[in-house]
């Protein structure tokens, strides 16, 4: 039985054309420019000044708070400037800009390919090796690892989830990296299990990765308390609070957090991530990145490193078509439009899609008619439409009221609309409001 | 690629649109629509014509000259309120009475609220019952079944099978007797009894629904709950005294039980936006228009009883909340 979350969902076009396309390393561009804020949390603090020389690995900014995380650099060779760059933000931040000469790693670093099971480090240390090696969560979140991996005190953890999903359309990193790093990811889990102190783990992955879930299943079998949970594609199903609904049918309450349940969720991309860093030695600073999209000439998957302008990945799969008229970090669900094909691939960047012209803009809005299909697929249970009218109207203590901050900005709601109403646009207004009001309120 | 186009997440849409799902409506009501031209015949066609041009003519006139707003004539929502609009009349109705009936739904109804989306109150239904009592005689004089395809202001008429039975059990007949004076199970099913015009075929309502079924116009909820309602209700009365109430089928087969549940009460501005609203709203239908039916003043409550809880949904969605995520008890 197949099973998935319980409320609401949708099931867009898949799209999924990089499917099957084997990771192949994109070459080491001319010049990165590493943000010092790549995650969730406070951005990190440059170590490194102009004119330094930098190899493969080597720690360039500092994690500068418990939610925080360090930045290795991803290239070799001399610190150019360190100055505010356009990133996939839309914004210019602080970053690292260094000119590449060579490829010299950092000697501690394992760069062989063997496969490594045995796990010495104690769960303590797994914990902060994590931290050190600057995992923040690969599938789009960036959240750091470690903080997850730290159960808070009063709190117990039972299972681990592991994210195969993959729920957005068009994306297949995951997908591809568990065809070709199933082991590694394995292993990754059996540390990750180690450090949370559990002894089951399920990776749960949607069933349009029929490939993915045999081969898993069958490496799995000998790794112990590890399952391997098919899922009905259904989006968005890779959202941490449905993932755990999806796999063992607890809900996490409104405003908690998954350890509220008793679970931990990483995606499958952060814990190859882990298997390198405890394993390996090797921190983060290369991720799989699939680039596609409809008039893309080689969709495919593409080993990058952090910093590589999101232009070189475009050529990689074979230039910017003519008709492009956006650039999306991400997937079409919540990915960012890019506003230059320069900003840099981060930790976060799960794929690159290209959108042609007459798929880049909205249609018309009209009125809404009250349909009510917005409500029917809302994940969280909640009232789009009416948050809609309320963010319109700045009525924020009854947007609280209707639990506006429960939204994950999934976007169901705008894609399902018939009358094309920027729901999810208005919904993020108001959460921005509504959080700072909240935020006020509890100092 | 000169620019690059910049818009906050999602990226893609489903191509639904408030056009398809007009048009599916419509649509879903062409099986109806062939039963009342097979029925009824010229009358059928007479009334559903000027009802549908009368409609969308004051929809345009509306926005062009009075509100000064772009016109929304294609968006199918005019047609239907025309084609529910003539369904809901009798096939002999003067043409003049008909296009009053359309400038009540279109203008009162409907775009003094400031059009689709924004009417309370089923724009048809307006239309209908506004007509309903200001020409009670006209509203009320049913043609007969299969007898006057070629007449129109001239057709025979004769009473409807609620009208037989609220009229006869007045009089003291007995439900026994009464139950041979209208038209069987199997002549209801394929829409031969007396009735508005596109309210008697209800093997084509019922395929109508389907097809908006699978087509996920509408859920489930509103047709279920007031057609179970008024199976229950009428049950149970029938029950307790099998001569005085009729029974479930001849309620669910006749007048616009099945017009209304299908489609006047499943209207999308007019309904409740969550399930369990829909399922109320239905309920509250369908206890109304029983209640009507039996002990009140009209032989048909169907309009009355969706009109009534029209008036509710605003209540029902300020305090029926869907089922919230994070809510179930581990």
């Amino acid at each position: 039985m197949l099973k998935t979350f319980s409320l609401g969902g949708i099931h867009p076009e898949e799209n999924k054309f990089s499917a099957g396309k084997k990771i192949e390393v994109l070459p080491i561009p001319t010049q990165v420019s590493v943000p010092i804020a790549q995650h969730i949390g406070a951005p990190s603090t440059p170590v490194v000044e102009r004119g330094d020389s930098v190899k493969v690995g080597q720690i360039i900014a500092k994690s500068s708070g418990f939610v925080s995380a360090n930045i290795h650099s991803p290239v070799s060779g001399k610190v150019f400037k360190i100055d505010k760059v356009l990133d996939a933000s839309g914004y210019k931040q602080m970053s690292i800009i260094i000119k590449v000469d060579g490829d010299e790693w950092e000697e501690s670093i394992d760069r062989s390919t063997s496969l490594n099971r045995e796990i010495t480090l104690s769960a303590e240390e797994i914990v902060k090796k994590t931290g050190e090696a600057g995992i923040v969560g690969l599938g789009g979140a960036t959240f750091p690892s470690h903080v997850k991996l730290s159960v808070p005190p009063g709190k117990t953890c039972d299972i681990l989830i592991l994210n195969g999903v993959e729920c957005e359309p068009y994306l297949t990193s995951d997908h591809q990296l568990m065809m070709e790093k199933g082991e590694e990811i394995l292993v990754g889990t059996q540390i990750l299990m180690k450090a949370l102190k559990v002894d089951k783990a399920i990776i749960g992955i949607e069933n349009n990765k029929k490939d993915a879930i045999e081969h898993m299943t069958k490496l799995a079998e000998q790794y112990k308390g590890i399952t391997i949970q098919a899922l009905k594609v259904q989006y968005p199903q890779g959202g941490e609070k449905q993932l755990i609904d999806a796999c063992i049918g607890r809900e996490v309450p409104s405003g908690k957090l998954p350890i509220e349940v008793g679970a931990v969720v990483q995606n499958v991309g952060t814990t190859f991530a882990v298997y390198e860093a405890i394993q390996k030695n090797k921190p983060l600073f290369e991720r799989v990145v699939t680039v596609t999209g409809k008039s893309v000439k080689n969709p495919g998957n593409f080993m990058t490193r952090v910093g590589t302008p999101v232009k070189d990945l475009i050529e990689a799969a074979g230039g910017i078509p003519e008709n492009t008229g956006k650039v999306i970090g991400g997937g079409p669900m919540m990915g960012k439009a890019l506003a230059s094909a320069d900003v840099p691939v981060t930790k976060g960047s799960s794929g690159i899609l290209l959108m042609p012209d007459e798929l880049s803009t909205r249609g018309k809005t009209e009125s809404c008619i009250r349909c009510s299909k917005c409500v029917s697929v809302c994940p969280m249970g909640l009232l789009p439409y009416l948050l809609m009218t309320l963010s319109q109207k700045a009525i924020w203590e009854r947007s609280e009221e209707e639990r506006v901050m429960d939204c994950i900005e999934c976007g169901s709601c705008s894609y399902t609309c018939p009358s094309n109403r920027p729901l999810l646009d208005y919904i993020r207004l108001s959460k921005g409001t509504v959080g700072q009001i909240m935020r006020s309120r509890n100092k | 690629m000169s620019t690059l186009t910049i818009s906050p997440s999602p990226h893609v849409h489903s191509g639904d649109s408030v056009k398809k799902n007009m048009y599916g409506v419509i649509i879903a009501l062409i099986p109806a629509l062939a039963v009342s031209l097979w029925v009824f015949g010229l009358g059928a066609l007479i009334v559903t014509v000027t009802a549908i041009a009368a409609s969308v003519l004051f929809e345009y006139l509306i926005e062009k000259y009075l509100l000064k707003v772009p016109s929304t004539i294609t968006d199918g929502s005019a047609v239907i309120t025309g084609l529910l609009l003539a369904f809901n009349m009798p096939s002999n109705l003067p043409v003049w009475i008909i296009i009053i009936g359309a400038l009540v739904a279109i203008g009162v109804g409907k775009m003094s609220f400031g059009g689709l989306g924004n009417n309370p109150f089923n724009p048809a239904l307006v239309g209908r019952v506004f007509l309903l009592i200001s020409f009670p005689v006209q509203m009320t004089s049913w043609p007969l079944p299969m007898q006057n395809t070629t007449a129109y202001l001239d057709a025979t008429t004769g009473a409807t099978p609620l009208g037989i039975v609220k009229e006869g059990l007045a009089n003291g007949t007995s439900l026994s007797e009464l139950m041979n004076q209208v038209p069987s199970f199997v002549d209801m099913l394929v829409g031969k009894m007396g009735g508005s015009s596109g309210e008697v075929a209800a093997i084509a309502l019922l395929i109508g629904l389907a097809y908006m079924l699978i087509r996920k116009i509408i859920t489930w909820h509103i047709p279920v709950s007031v057609l179970g309602t008024m199976a229950i209700f009428a049950g149970i009365l029938s029950y307790s005294n099998p001569e005085a109430f009729a029974g479930p089928a001849f309620h669910l087969l006749t007048g616009g039980a099945l017009l209304g549940a299908i489609f006047m009460a499943t209207d999308y501005v007019t309904s409740p936006m969550t399930n369990k609203g829909m399922i109320i709203f239905g309920v509250g239908i369908g206890v109304i228009t029983i209640l009507i039916r039996v002990f009140g003043a009209y032989p048909e409550g169907m309009s009355f009883a969706i009109l009534i809880m029209n008036a509710f949904v605003p209540l029902i969605d300020r305090y029926v909340k869907p089922k919230r995520f994070g809510e179930k008890v581990k």
